[in-house]
C-alpha cells in the first residue's frame, strides 16, 4: 500500500515537516513493514510560463521545430525550442530552468539545438510524472488552472509530495486504505484521527441508518445467490447512488492525478479516476456504469454454465458457475469484485453514472480472480474484507466528487439491499493479554487499546466483552485481541525470560550417524553439494532401473517436472557445472531424500480433513499412507584426479577404487560392513561395476559410467560414483559392537600365493581360505592380483597375507601351516585353486 | 729381558703402534672393520702376541700378560672411540642428505569440505539440544492437511495458490513440496508427549525462480516450544539467547507486529547486529508468535490448558548475515566446490 503524505494528513495530524524516514518508524511500530518511498524525482526551478509568441522552422531532417518565446516572470521572456504542437499563443505552460533536475534523473541546462540557445524546456505531462497517456505539451488550463506566471508549478501540481509504500499483512484489508493508515499513523503516535468515513464530512453523505436508503432507488438491485460457497452468499450488501448530467470535457485536478500517481494507479478518465479515488481513501472498491447502458434491474448470481462476459479489457471470458456475476435484463455486466463488463462500462461520453458500492464475499472473488488471473486493486480488497459500515458513505465521497469536479447532478435516492451484519462479541477474561503476552499490561491499558483500534469494552463477570470494529474481520478470538492490545501498547514492553525445557535426549541415533557419514566424506576428501531434486524424464532414466517418479503439476522448468529417485543425476549437473568453470578434479558428495512412489500417483478420495480439530488416529493413518517413501541416500562422484600430481608423488586418477572407498567409509561411519559383488546397472560400466550388500540385502551400488554415457554428459571418460540407502544402512547397522578379548600372544605370518582361473571375483577365493584355515586365522588380506608369465593366460596368482594366532600358547610354525594348508584345501575345493610353484 | 716367545716391550709397542696409527687412518666405518680385522682380529700381531702368552715362563708371565693385555685394551678403547667418531660423522652426512623442503612435501590428501548451510543447521540444532530441546524431522514432500489445514491455513488461503507451492500431479493426490518446516511442529504434536520442546531444521520449497536474493529450494528452522504458562516473554528469552549464540554477546532481538495464520500474536524478529559492515543495524531475521489456538486444536490439545511458542527463520539468510561477503544465493545452491571450500569443516 502507498501512502502519499499530503493524503495521509487529511485525517490525521501528522507534522507537516514529517520525514518518510519518521512515517516509516511509526508505521513500522504498529506492524506495517516498510517498503520503500514514492516521489516524483523533481527538482526546480519549475515554474508556470505563459506562450508569448512562436516560430514553426522546419528541420533538413524532416521534423518542424517550434521556437518559442515563453514568459517565466513578470518580463522575462526565455527562447524555447519545442518538438510539440498542442499550444497555442497565450497558454499556460510548466516550463523548467536550467538547473531543474527531471525525473531519470535529468538535468536540464540551456543548450544550444537547431540553431537557437534554448533556455529550458516546456514540460509534457509525462516528462513531470504525471501519466504517461500524452506525449504533448502540459496545458495547464486541461486541469482548469490558470495560475501566475512565474509560480512554483512543482507545488502547484502537488508534485513535491511523496510516498511511503508499507507491506499489509493479509490478515489487515482495512489497512489498504488511506482511512486504515491514518488510523495505524494514529494508534502509532497518538495524533488525532478523523475518520473520513464519517458520514457528516460530506454534503451527500448519509449514514447506513439514513431515511433516504431505499431498498431501490431508479435501479431495482436483487441479491439472488443460489449457491453460496462455504456458506457465505457471494454479496452481502449492494448500494447504489446515481448521478445525472456529467460533464465529458471536465479533466481530472492535477491533485488527484498526482495523488493517484503516487498511490500507484495511473490517472484514465475523471469518472474512472473518482473511483479509484475513492477506494483509495476509503478501501471501498466502486464501479462506475453508464447508467444508459443498463437495461432493466440489476441482479446479483452466480453464472450460468456456458456463461460468457466481455470485461472492460475487451477480453471475452468463459464463467465459472462459481463466479459471482453483477447482471441486468440482457446479461453480465460484471464479474463481480473483479472487473467491469465492456458493455456498460462508463466512457468519456457517459452522462449518467451509476455507482456500485457492495460486499462481496472474500473468497469468492479470491477463487474469480485467480481463475480468471485478474488480480486487481479491487480483488485485492475484497479477498482481505472490506469494512461493510463504509459502503455509504464511499458511495457518497463519489457522489460528491461527481458533483464537484465532474459537474454532475445527485439523485438523493441511495438504493442498497442486503444488510451489515451485527459482530457478536468475544469474551476476553481478565488475566489473558498478560498470560499469552507475558508482559504487565494494566488492564486500563488493554481497553484503551481495544477501544482506540475502534471496538466497544464491556466489563462483564469474569473480564470483558469486546465487540471488535466493522473494518476488523480479522478479530475472532482472544488471541487476536491479546495481539491488539500488545500492538498497541508495544511489542517492546515484551521482556525476556528463558524457559526451561525438560531434559532432552540430544541427538537421535540417526541424526548423530548422518553427521558422522558427512564428516566422514569430507574429511576424506570429498565436498559436499546440495543438487535441486527436480529431473526431467531422461535423467530419471539415466542410471539403474527405471522407478515410478512423482511428477508435480506446476514445476518451476517444465523439462524438469520430476522428482528425484536417485542423487545421481543431480551430482552429474553439479559435476558438468563445475566443469564448465574449469574444476576438473572432483569428488563430490551430497546426503539427501529421494522420492519413491512405487506405483503411479493417484487422487485420493478422502476430502482432507478439517484443521479445527484433531483427525482420529485412522484418519491420520490415512494422510500418511499417502505419502511417498523418502528414504535417505548418500551419493558421492569421482572425475579427474583424486590425488594431484606434487613433487616426489604421482596423480591418482578417479575410479572404482575411490567409489568403493567411499562406500566403505560410509559404512564405517555407521558401524556396517558392505560385501562388494560384481554387478551390472544401467548406466555404468560392465566390468566395473560393484553392488554394494549388508548382508544378503543390496543397499547400494558403486561403479564407474560407461564410458559412451561419461561421453554423453560432457565429463571426463573415467568418472565414478556411488549410491547407498543410507536410512537401510542405518536401519540394519549392528546397534552394538561386538567385541572380543585381544590375543597377546606372538603371531605366526605366512604368504600365500593361489592360482584361480581369473574370471573368480578374489573376496570369494578369501573367503574360501579363510574357512578353511579355521579359528587360527586371525586376519587374511590380499596382497596381490599377478597375471603373466609364470601363470597360466586366463588363471591369475593371488597371493594373501595372512596372520594366525592362538589365544593360550605360542603357535608352532608347523600349526600355522597346517591351518594355512587347510585354507588351501578349501580354495581348491570351491574354487580349482592351486599353490603357486 | 729375553723370551723365547717374542714378547718384548718392543715388539708389543710396535704392534700397538701399528693398530693406533691404522685406527687413526681409517676414514670409514667401512675402513675401520678392515683395520680391526687386520690389527685386533685373529692373526693380527697383537692377537699372535696374546696367542704366545701360554708358552711364556711362569715367572715372566704376570708382567708379559700385562703388557700385552693393556696394548689390547689401548688398541680396543681407540678403535670404539674412532668407530663413535666415524658414525657420527656419517649419520649427520646421511641426514644432510635426506633433508627436504618441508614446504613441497606432497599430501597424500585433498580436503573436502562440509556444505555450510549442512554445517549451519547442525550448529542451531547443538545450540538448542544444549538447551534441552529435541531435534524434530519429517518428510518433504507432505500431504496438504500438514502443510496448511493443520496450519490453521485455510483452503482459500493464497499461499495454498499455484504460484507459491509445488502440487503433485494429479492435484488431486493431495501432496505438495513442503512450503515451510511448520509441518513437522505439528507433527511433534501429534506424536510427542506434552510438554514439547523442538527445533525442524529442513529443506522447504516455494515457486520462486532463482536469483541473487531467492531459491525455489531453501532452508529453514524452525522452533515449536508447547507447555503450560509459556508467553511470549518466553519466546523473547528463547530468541535472545539463540541470537547472542549465533551473532555474539551483544546481539538482541526486536519484535514487530506481523501476521502469519499459525500464530497469534504473531511478530516479526529483527536481529541487531553490532558488527554488521556499514555500522549495526536491525535486521529482519523470520517470523514468530504464540502458536495460534486452532493449531494446537488441530493436535488435539487444549489450547486453554497448553499454550507455546513458536518461530522460524531462513538458513540461507542467517549464513548471509554471518558471512556478509555472501551476496548472491546462487552459489548456496549451484554446488560450485570453491563455496563450500571456502568453508571447510567449520561455519
Amino acid at each position: 500500500m502507498r501512502v502519499p503524505v499530503s493524503w495521509l494528513r487529511e485525517f490525521v495530524d501528522a507534522p507537516a515537516s514529517i520525514t518518510p524516514d519518521e512515517l516509516h518508524a511509526a508505521l513500522v511500530r504498529v506492524g506495517l513493514e516498510e517498503e520503500g518511498l514514492h516521489t516524483f524525482g523533481l527538482e526546480g526551478p519549475i515554474v508556470v510560463g505563459e506562450v508569448l509568441e512562436f516560430v514553426d522552422e522546419p528541420q533538413s531532417n524532416g521534423k518542424t521545430i517550434r521556437w518559442c518565446q515563453v514568459d517565466v516572470c513578470p518580463g522575462d521572456a526565455r527562447g524555447i525550442v519545442c518538438g510539440a504542437h498542442n499550444f497555442f499563443v497565450g497558454d499556460k505552460v510548466v516550463v523548467t530552468l536550467p538547473g531543474a533536475v527531471l525525473p531519470g534523473p535529468f538535468p536540464i541546462a540551456a543548450r544550444k539545438t537547431y540553431g537557437h540557445v534554448s533556455d529550458g524546456m516546456i514540460a509534457s505531462a509525462r516528462e513531470l510524472g504525471l501519466g504517461d497517456e500524452h506525449d504533448g505539451i502540459l496545458r495547464l488550463a486541461e486541469l482548469g488552472l490558470d495560475p501566475e506566471v512565474g509560480a512554483d508549478a512543482i507545488a502547484l501540481l502537488g508534485l513535491d509530495d511523496w510516498a511511503v509504500e508499507v507491506n499489509v499483512t493479509p490478515d489487515r484489508g482495512y489497512a489498504l486504505s488511506i482511512r486504515g493508515i491514518a488510523r495505524e499513523y494514529s494508534h502509532a503516535t497518538g495524533a488525532e484521527f478523523r475518520d473520513p468515513a464519517d458520514a457528516s464530512r460530506w454534503s451527500s453523505g448519509a449514514s447506513q441508518g439514513d431515511t433516504r436508503i431505499e431498498t431501490a432507488n431508479a435501479i431495482s438491485v436483487i441479491l439472488d445467490d443460489r449457491a453460496p460457497i462455504r456458506g457465505h452468499e457471494g454479496c452481502s450488501q449492494f448500494v447504489t447512488r446515481i448521478v445525472r448530467d456529467v460533464d465529458p470535457s471536465r479533466h481530472t485536478p492535477a491533485w488527484m492525478i498526482s495523488r493517484l500517481g503516487l498511490a500507484g494507479i495511473r490517472s484514465i478518465s475523471l469518472l474512472v479516476d473518482i473511483s479509484n479515488y475513492v477506494m483509495v481513501e476509503l478501501g471501498q472498491p466502486l464501479h462506475s456504469y453508464d447508467l444508459d447502458t443498463i437495461r432493466g434491474s440489476i441482479t446479483v448470481r452466480r453464472a450460468a454454465p456456458g456463461e460468457k462476459l466481455t470485461t472492460l479489457d475487451g477480453q471475452e471470458r468463459a464463467l465459472d458457475p462459481e463466479d459471482l456475476l453483477i447482471t441486468d435484463e440482457e446479461g453480465p455486466i460484471g464479474l463481480a469484485g473483479v472487473m467491469g463488463g465492456e458493455r456498460t462500462e462508463s466512457t468519456s461520453s457517459t452522462r449518467n453514472v451509476l455507482i456500485e458500492a457492495a460486499n462481496f464475499d472474500p473468497i469468492t472473488i479470491a477463487r474469480s480472480a485467480r481463475r480468471h488471473r485478474l488480480p486487481s486493486e479491487a480483488s485485492r480488497r475484497f479477498e482481505r474484507g472490506v469494512d461493510p459500515a463504509v459502503a455509504v458513505a464511499a458511495a457518497s465521497r463519489a457522489v460528491d466528487l461527481l458533483v464537484e469536479l465532474a459537474g454532475g447532478t445527485a439523485d438523493a435516492a441511495i438504493g442498497r439491499v442486503g444488510t451489515v451484519e451485527d459482530r457478536s462479541p468475544i469474551v476476553l477474561p481478565a488475566d489473558y493479554v498478560n498470560a499469552i503476552v507475558g508482559a504487565d499490561f494494566t488492564r486500563q491499558e488493554a481497553v484503551d487499546a481495544l477501544t482506540a483500534i475502534g471496538a466497544v469494552v464491556t466489563e462483564a463477570a469474569d473480564g470483558d466483552l469486546v465487540k471488535p470494529p466493522t473494518w476488523r474481520p480479522d478479530l475472532r478470538d482472544r488471541a487476536d485481541l491479546a495481539e491488539e492490545v500488545a500492538r498497541i501498547v508495544g511489542y517492546d514492553r515484551i521482556p525476556a525470560v528463558l524457559p526451561t525445557a525438560p531434559p532432552g535426549r540430544g541427538l537421535t541415533r540417526e541424526q548423530s550417524l548422518r553427521r558422522s557419514v558427512s564428516t566422514m566424506l569430507a574429511s576424506t576428501g570429498a565436498t559436499e553439494v546440495m543438487a535441486y531434486p527436480f529431473v526431467s524424464e531422461e535423467q530419471l532414466g539415466l542410471f539403474g532401473e527405471r522407478v515410478p517418479a512423482v511428477e508435480l503439476s506446476n514445476p518451476m522448468d517444465g523439462a524438469a517436472p520430476y522428482l528425484r529417485t536417485s542423487l545421481l543425476p543431480g551430482l552429474v549437473t553439479v559435476a558438468q557445472r563445475n566443469l564448465s568453470r574449469g574444476l576438473t578434479d572432483l569428488a563430490i558428495f551430497e546426503l539427501g531424500v529421494v522420492y519413491l512412489p512405487g506405483a503411479a500417483i493417484v487422487s485420493r478420495d478422502a476430502a482432507l480433513p478439517s484443521g479445527t480439530q484433531r483427525p482420529s488416529d485412522a484418519v491420520l493413518e490415512d494422510l500418511e499412507a499417502s505419502i511417498p517413501a523418502q528414504p535417505l541416500r548418500v551419493a558421492a562422484l569421482f572425475t579427474g584426479d583424486v590425488i594431484r600430481k606434487q613433487p616426489g608423488l604421482a596423480a591418482s586418477g578417479a575410479s572404482l577404487a575411490d567409489a568403493l572407498t567411499a562406500a566403505e567409509q560410509v559404512a564405517t561411519a555407521v558401524g556396517a560392513s558392505l560385501d562388494v559383488r560384481a554387478a551390472t546397472s544401467h548406466g555404468l560400466h560392465p566390468g566395473r561395476t560393484a553392488g554394494l550388500y549388508l548382508g544378503d540385502e543390496e543397499v547400494g551400488i558403486a561403479g564407474e559410467l560407461v564410458p559412451a554415457l561419461a561421453h554423453e554428459l560432457d565429463l571426463p571418460r573415467r568418472a565414478a560414483v556411488m549410491e547407498i540407502d543410507l536410512s537401510r544402512l542405518m536401519e540394519h547397522a549392528p546397534r552394538d559392537v561386538s567385541s572380543h578379548p585381544i590375543a597377546t600372544l606372538p603371531a605366526a605370518t605366512q604368504d600365500v600365493s593361489l592360482v584361480v582361473d581369473a574370471s573368480i571375483p578374489a573376496a570369494d577365493v578369501l573367503g574360501a581360505v579363510t574357512e578353511g584355515a579355521g579359528a587360527l586365522l586371525e586376519h587374511a588380506e590380499l596382497v596381490d592380483d599377478y597375471r603373466g608369465p609364470g601363470v597360466d593366460s586366463g588363471m591369475k596368482s593371488l597371493t594373501f597375507a595372512l596372520r594366525f594366532r592362538a589365544p593360550d600358547r605360542t603357535l608352532t610354525a608347523a600349526e600355522a601351516t597346517e591351518a594355512k594348508l587347510a585354507g588351501v584345501a578349501s580354495a581348491a575345493a570351491k574354487w580349482g585353486a592351486f599353490l603357486r610353484e | 729381558m729375553s723370551d723365547p716367545t717374542g714378547i718384548t716391550e718392543a715388539s708389543v709397542a710396535e704392534a700397538k703402534d701399528a693398530a693406533l696409527a691404522a685406527i687413526a687412518g681409517a676414514s670409514s666405518v667401512g675402513d675401520l672393520k678392515v683395520v680391526r680385522t687386520q690389527h685386533a682380529g685373529e692373526g693380527s700381531p697383537l692377537a699372535r702376541l696374546n696367542a704366545e702368552l701360554r708358552n711364556v715362563p711362569a715367572d715372566l708371565k704376570a708382567a708379559s700378560g700385562k703388557l700385552v693385555g693393556q696394548a689390547r685394551a689401548q688398541v680396543s678403547a681407540a678403535m670404539q672411540a674412532r668407530e663413535e667418531e666415524l658414525f657420527a660423522v656419517e649419520e649427520a652426512a646421511q641426514l644432510a642428505a635426506e633433508a627436504v623442503d618441508v614446504t613441497a612435501v606432497p599430501r597424500r590428501w585433498t580436503p573436502g569440505a562440509r556444505h555450510p548451510l549442512n554445517l549451519l543447521m547442525e550448529q542451531i540444532g547443538d545450540i538448542f539440544v544444549g538447551m534441552g530441546w529435541e531435534i524434530a524431522e519429517g518428510p518433504e514432500l507432505e500431504n496438504e492437511w500438514f502443510n496448511f489445514d493443520a496450519l490453521n491455513t485455510d483452503a482459500d488461503h493464497p499461499a495454498r495458490s499455484e504460484q507459491d507451492t509445488f502440487f503433485v500431479e494429479p492435484i488431486g493426490s493431495q501432496l505438495v513440496l513442503r512450503s515451510q518446516t511448520s509441518p513437522v511442529q505439528i507433527r511433534s504434536l501429534l506424536t510427542r508427549e506434552l510438554p514439547v520442546y523442538v527445533i525442524a531444521p529442513g529443506k522447504v520449497f516455494r515457486k520462486d525462480e532463482l536469483d541473487a536474493t531467492h531459491t525455489p529450494v531453501f532452508h529453514q528452522v524452525e522452533g515449536i516450544a508447547i507447555d503450560r504458562g509459556l508467553t511470549m516473554a518466553h519466546l523473547r528469552g528463547t530468541l535472545e539467547h539463540f541470537a547472542r549464540l549465533m551473532f555474539g554477546a551483544e546481539a538482541k532481538i526486536r519484535l514487530r507486529p506481523n501476521f502469519f495464520p499459525f500464530t497469534e500474536p504473531s511478530a516479526e524478529m529483527d536481529v541487531w547486529q553490532p558488527n554488521a559492515k556499514g555500522g549495526a543495524r536491525w535486521i529482519e531475521w523470520g517470523g514468530c508468535g504464540m502458536v495460534n489456538r486452532n493449531v494446537l486444536r488441530a493436535a488435539g490439545i487444549d489450547p486453554d490448558e497448553y499454550q507455546g511458542f513458536a518461530f522460524g527463520m531462513g538458513i540461507e539468510r542467517t549464513l548471509m548475515f554471518r558471512n556478509e561477503e555472501l551476496k548472491d544465493m546462487r552459489d548456496m545452491v549451484e554446488g560450485d566446490i570453491r563455496f563450500s571450500q571456502q568453508f571447510g569443516m567449520v561455519v
